[in-house]
């Protein structure tokens, strides 16, 4: 009784194989439109389009980062370059303050030898002409004495 | 008899009853209709209401649209290849959803609720007519993609690597919709049954861990109804060198 009724006879049965295999293909086949008309293509519209946009973003952002690279490099060079100029001015400079020191360090100790030695020839005259003064008076003072001392005779 | 009496409590599970419509000379499995304009009018009510307002930033159902749509796409891309996965993705995508809605749909609507004169509502993959309808149109598409991407090229396929291969190439033609459509009928409708019967014996907690094995079997069989259709496909199209 059970086979009877699973293998099916003159009415049902579970292979029962009638119209609405022909009629559930043609549904299903419909159904294949309907959901690419409304599933199928508005969401994969919508989705490529944010995957192009994705990937183009990335590409720009790539773009602008070899872009960044590059000028940092370019801008690592122009600082070295400027650090080099820098330091060069810097040290011509100091030779040049070094130079102009020892110019003006030998035009004083100049100026300071020939004010000494003049003053030095200064105070030897004065020191020979008090000098000559002196044994002037020296002398006028003896012939005075020697005047008096005569005369008080 | 308990022998007896449990063929009777089969038989009052109404296996292999349909309500028949009749049309002129056609008769129709009308159960399955039924079943299957309601899980498709609320699959495509779901489907109308997620994409009625497409965003860029996708938001609540559109996102799990989405997610779908890429799951769906992934599948047909690795089964049938970069060149040609976008013209068969809607067709792949449909048995996918079909499959899947009718699966689900007859294992967690309570449809015994709903009495019918004759046979019981059910899942729509539990008829043999809806199964066979699915693997026949698996059948002809890979054979309508294999001609219409390689000509007669195609039945360079049945030869390759060898000749030897023809009988066995043939006769797979056969073995690919019966196999596809007997493993969907057989696991489908022996859910149901494994469900019906532990339900009719044991009608409180017992058959909840199988109920959860039933959806876990149906998700599955989706899968696998979509993948193998896809492969099929992505066999017909393949180049060989």
């Amino acid at each position: 009784m059970l086979a009877f009724n699973f293998f099916g006879a003159a009415e049902g049965g579970l292979f029962d194989i009638n119209a609405t295999l022909p009629l559930m293909a043609i549904q299903i086949v419909a159904l294949t439109y309907i959901l690419n008309s409304l599933f199928f293509k508005p969401v994969g519209n919508v989705v490529e389009k944010r995957e192009k946009f994705v990937s183009n973003n990335i590409i720009e952002a790539k773009n602008k980062l070899s872009e960044v690279e590059k000028l940092e490099a370019d801008l690592l060079t122009q600082l070295q370059s400027a650090r080099t100029e820098a330091q060069r001015i810097v040290s011509e400079a100091e030779d040049e303050s070094d130079k102009l020191y020892k110019e003006a360090l030998e035009l004083a100790n100049n100026e300071a030898n020939a004010s000494k030695e003049k003053a030095r020839l200064e105070i030897e005259s004065q020191t020979s002409a008090a000098r000559d003064q002196l044994s002037k008076q020296a002398d006028d003072l003896s012939e005075l004495i020697v005047n008096r001392l005569i005369l008080e005779k | 008899m308990f022998f007896n009496s449990l063929l009777t409590n089969f038989a009052s599970l109404e296996v292999g009853q349909h309500l028949y419509w009749q049309i002129g000379n056609i008769r129709l499995h009308g159960q399955v209709f039924l079943t299957s304009w309601i899980l498709l009018g609320a699959l495509l009510v779901f489907i109308s209401l997620g994409t009625k307002k497409m965003e860029n930033d996708p938001k609540g159902l559109q996102n799990l649209l989405e997610f779908l749509w890429d799951y769906i796409r992934d599948l047909a891309r690795t089964q049938i290849g970069e060149k040609v996965y976008r013209d068969w993705m809607p067709f792949i995508g449909t048995l996918f959803l079909f499959v899947f809605v009718s699966n689900w749909g007859g294992a967690l609507i309570p449809w015994r609720l709903i009495k019918l004169p004759s046979g019981e509502l059910g899942a729509p993959t539990a008829d043999i007519n809806t199964t066979i309808a699915l693997a026949l149109l698996v059948s002809l598409s890979y054979f309508y993609a294999g001609l219409s991407n390689k000509g007669w090229r195609y039945f360079e396929y049945y030869v390759h690597p060898t000749p030897i291969m023809l009988p066995f190439k043939i006769l797979e033609d056969f073995t690919k919709p019966l196999s596809l459509s007997f493993r969907l009928f057989g696991n489908i409708l022996a859910d149901e049954l494994v469900v019906g019967v532990l339900v009719f014996l044991v009608p409180l907690i017992l058959p909840i861990p199988v109920m959860f094995l039933g959806l876990f079997t149906s998700a599955i069989q989706a899968l696998i109804f979509a993948t193998l259709a896809a492969y099929y496909i992505g066999e017909a199209v393949e180049e060989h060198h």
